[in-house]
């Protein structure tokens, strides 16, 4: 079972390290977003670092977003998708793969280049720490539900846009709980409290994602 | 009498032609009655005065807005388990008049807001969990309007709508969860409600209006729905040839 598993996630690495270009957009995308809000608002440090959480949070959903679309688009044009669905294996785990290695590929390299960024916002050390650990909690999550977006949306006319409506709202909970992380270790009221919420919606999304993403690619499959 | 007969649309067809009158009458009575209680009976609140009328109006689109997803999730998930045709068409039915009764529930409170708080918007989370209950409505919309399919269409539409449905308790459990400026309950199951009796009374009819409504208009969209899918059969044609 984990061998399949296993050669799902290899197969998009390997995919991925052939295609370097495609990736890399969804980075520099992150960096660009975070970076026109310090042209927009102005570069008064203070407010960079009040608002650098939220801004920083809203471009990695955005930048996770812009990949999404081609979770398994790519797969599904040339046919290897629905051979992978008819395959015994099951379905859930394929998701689960194929999830995951979106979040090798487009989610560590956010948390790498988050820190740079960070420091852009006069965001403290500390305040850093927490937006890594904050972000290595919430990009997973940022991959399994986008999973299920992406499968409803396989296909359609426009399924990049209506990924986007669909998603986002589901983003929610774990962009106010990421963003506040760092925003309590600001205020000095600690981040404990953000933290495990977001653990425990990760666990969540790691529970039910998969399974509403099967059911949604069989449905968009047929 | 086997109420499994009314799971086929075309007995459903007939059985909601015969209701709908009913309910559209129940909804006309019960709105004068609510709307006079609103507006004649209850006294001015001494705080509030007059401008708290508007609960009238948004307390019970608020529960309706909520309370019509979480249908719609129920009948979803019928369709998705026993794969009945209906079930899908009444969750399609009932999403507009959900988009609509969470617009009027975010924009009757934006009027009370107003004078109440000082503020047309807060970013309170009541009011962003509402807000984002209309952004699931419009998604799940939208999906619908995208896939040209019917089949696939009604599925994926209700696997969109279950996993938002862990929103909806989000949102009523949110003023407990958050101290936030949106105001507790005022009614509540298990004590007596602090409001006065004239003023709760109006309420409830309100919402009973609003439910009301809601069937009527949801029969009626479900009639059209099943129009539209079932014209290649016999049974539509025969029933147009009798009509025309």
């Amino acid at each position: 079972m984990h061998r399949f598993l296993l050669a799902v996630l290899r197969r998009d690495l390997t995919l991925a390290a052939r295609r370097r270009g495609d990736w890399l957009i969804a980075q520099f995308f992150f960096v660009m977003v975070a970076s026109l809000f310090p042209l927009g608002v102005g570069p008064e440090p203070e407010m960079l670092a009040r608002i650098g959480p939220g801004v920083l949070w809203v471009a990695a959903t955005l930048a996770s977003l812009l990949s999404l679309s081609r979770l398994f688009a790519d797969d599904h044009h040339d046919g290897s998708l629905e051979h992978m669905v008819l395959s015994p294996e099951p379905t859930v785990l394929l998701v689960l793969g194929k999830s995951l290695a979106h979040w090798l590929i487009y989610g560590i390299p956010l948390l790498l280049i988050a820190p740079v960024l960070g420091i852009q916002f006069n965001l403290s050390w500390e305040a850093i720490w927490v937006l890594e650990i904050s972000l290595l909690l919430g990009t997973p999550i940022l991959s399994l539900l986008g999973g299920v977006g992406a499968a409803l949306t396989l296909g359609l006319r426009g399924g990049g846009v209506l990924l986007t409506l669909l998603i986002l709202p589901l983003y929610v909970p774990a962009l106010i709980f990421g963003a506040g992380a760092v925003d309590g270790v600001m205020a000095g009221t600690g981040a404990e409290a953000h933290l495990s919420l977001l653990g425990a919606f990760l666990v969540l999304s790691l529970m039910i994602a998969p399974w509403i993403a099967a059911a949604a690619l069989r449905v968009s499959l047929e | 009498m086997n109420l499994y007969t009314y799971a086929s649309p075309a007995n459903f067809y007939v059985l909601a032609g015969k209701l709908i009158p009913w309910f559209a009458w129940g909804t006309g009575i019960f709105t004068v009655w609510g709307l006079y209680i609103s507006f004649f009976l209850a006294p001015t609140d001494f705080q509030q005065s007059e401008a708290y009328r508007i609960i009238f109006i948004h307390v019970p689109a608020a529960w309706m807005s909520m309370f019509i997803y979480l249908v719609m999730a129920f009948w979803g998930a019928i369709g998705l388990a026993f794969n009945t045709r209906l079930s899908f068409m009444m969750a399609r039915a009932l999403a507009p008049t959900g988009a609509i009764f969470t617009f009027i529930a975010l924009w009757t409170g934006a009027w009370w807001g107003k004078p109440m708080w000082g503020a047309w918007w807060v970013w309170d989370a009541r009011l962003t969990s509402e807000l984002i209950l209309l952004f699931l409505y419009v998604g799940i919309i939208a999906l619908w309007a995208a896939i040209d399919d019917i089949r696939r269409g009604d599925r994926a539409g209700s696997l969109l709508t279950l996993i938002g449905a862990i929103n909806v308790p989000i949102i009523y459990f949110s003023v407990k969860w958050w101290n936030t400026l949106h105001q507790g309950a005022s009614v509540s199951l298990t004590k007596a409600p602090s409001m006065a009796a004239t003023m709760l009374q109006g309420m409830l009819v309100m919402a009973i209006a609003a439910w009301l409504y809601t069937i009527t208009v949801a029969l009626i969209r479900v009639r059209r729905i099943i129009l539209e899918r079932e014209r290649q059969t016999e049974w539509v044609k025969a029933l147009l040839e009798k009509e025309t």
